[in-house]
């Protein structure tokens, strides 16, 4: 389980850098409600969720861009298809999308027995801005509820499923 | 029921699933949320030319209109579950909603880690399930879901648990039973199922015997055919160490089962102690006086 001070370092430490300025995202980590037998380490959940805001940048980078490349480092199966769908839906469309996370407020929810999943929910505030041919179509602030899997790669854990679900 | 009553009703159902966005000379009425995949329909409202945009990450849609149409979207066109920013634009002004996707309620895929694949006969909750439950467009059913665990090992008998997930998650352990053999892991939710194989393979040795007799200068070290504590036929391949120990000195012989049995000469000294043993366990000893 994930304490009082080790909550306010990871506060300190995983503030993401927006892409579109010097704005960051606050995070707020809650202690972990897990199902499971598996006890969570403090690492494990710091690397996973350092890793699972990092997917933030390239989400947005990628969907801005519209470059699915960029969501290589950080997603992979059911999120990585999806997004690079959106990214090719984008690009017929003629359209990109610019998202910015402004606050996420996270909660572990699963460990899985054997390891090879974290399931956690984000309580996530971003904005978002639709760009048709370059001319700004909306700028619009919103909040979902993300649920996110987790699997590990190599030397970080990458994003399986990427969901926002009805508050 | 009065048609008249019915149609007040249902018009009352309506307007608490419907919104309405308003910006200048135009707005749209979409619906709050609808299952993924389903067909769903966005009236706008106003005069001239329009875009509409139905944007999250997991997807996006397009579409040119003209204001005062409906835009009916056919079922398959909005697949993935998220929450969409709806904007319509004309030239002048433009207007925004939100709609929600939910996933599909029928379960269509299990996606099922079961570990370990090998593993010792008699262990308890030596094996964990661990599922998430997705709909036909690949969405997390995040509504909780009783998923059964069903692990039928090689003598036939069966373990059930009965799971409800908890957002779209959920998991179990199971005991490995007595027999060596392949067991059948099954996780189901309705008329899905997804299966794995679980090895169980015997144990630790259980009762390490041997006997010895002279045969010329040698000592034949013959062990009884070995077995775990449930009686499973250690595998062949598995070593057996036998040590010899005498006037300060001590030999050591590793040897492979074969057959069931591990044998061995080794010199006939008077007054040795003779042990052997296989990894942890130790068996019988034997004191050899000519």
């Amino acid at each position: 389980m994930i304490s009082v001070k080790p909550l306010l370092l990871l506060c300190a430490v995983f503030s993401t850098a927006s892409c579109m300025g010097a704005a960051q995202a606050t995070v707020r980590v809650e202690p972990a409600n897990l199902q499971g037998p598996r006890a969570l380490e403090k690492q494990t959940a710091a690397a996973a969720i350092r890793d699972y805001l990092q997917s933030w940048q390239s989400l947005s980078a990628a969907l801005e861009q519209n470059r699915a490349d960029l969501l290589n480092a950080d997603f992979v199966g059911t999120a990585k298809e999806k997004l690079t769908d959106t990214i090719k839906e984008q690009k017929s469309f003629g359209i990109h999308t610019r998202y910015v996370d402004r606050a996420h407020d996270l909660q572990i929810v699963f460990y899985s027995p054997e390891g090879l999943s974290i399931e956690l929910i984000d309580e996530v505030k971003y904005d978002v801005e639709v760009l048709h041919k370059n001319k700004l179509t909306t700028r619009q602030h919103m909040s979902a509820r993300y649920v996110v899997v987790l699997t590990p790669a190599e030397v970080r854990w990458r994003v399986r499923v990427f969901q926002a679900v009805p508050e | 029921m009065n048609s008249r009553l019915w149609l007040l009703i249902s018009g009352l159902a309506l307007a608490t699933l419907q919104q309405v966005a308003f910006a200048q000379g135009m707005s749209m009425t979409l619906p709050k949320a609808i299952e993924a995949g389903s067909s769903f329909a966005i009236q706008s409202h106003g005069s001239g030319n329009a875009t509409l945009y139905i944007v999250c990450p997991e997807q996006v849609l397009k579409r040119d209109m003209q204001l005062g149409e409906t835009a009916v979207f056919a079922a398959g066109s909005l697949t993935s579950a998220g929450h969409y920013l709806v904007v319509l634009t004309s030239s002048t002004a433009a207007t925004n909603g939100t709609l929600d996707v939910t996933p599909g309620k029928a379960p269509a895929e299990l996606s099922f880690l079961a570990e370990p694949s090998r593993l010792p006969v008699d262990l308890k909750s030596g094996i964990t399930g661990a599922v998430y439950v997705f709909d036909a467009y690949r969405n997390l059913i995040v509504t909780p879901a009783t998923i059964s665990f069903e692990l039928a090992s090689p003598g036939g008998s069966m373990q059930k648990h009965l799971v409800v997930t908890k957002d779209g998650a959920g998991w179990t352990g199971m005991d490995s039973t007595a027999l060596q053999g392949t067991d059948t892991f099954v996780a189901r939710i309705g008329q899905v199922s997804t299966t794995r194989v679980i090895a169980q393979v015997p144990g630790d040795p259980c009762g390490l015997k041997m006997t010895a007799r002279q045969v010329g200068q040698r000592l034949q070290l013959v062990t009884a055919p070995v077995r775990d504590c449930r009686g499973n036929a250690v595998p062949d391949g598995t070593i057996v160490t036998f040590t010899e120990s005498y006037h300060g000195i001590q030999s050591t012989v590793d040897v492979p089962l074969k057959r069931g049995i591990a044998e061995v000469q080794m010199p006939v000294e008077s007054g040795a102690t003779i042990s052997v043993a296989s990894g942890v366990v130790l068996g019988n000893q034997i004191g050899w006086t000519k």
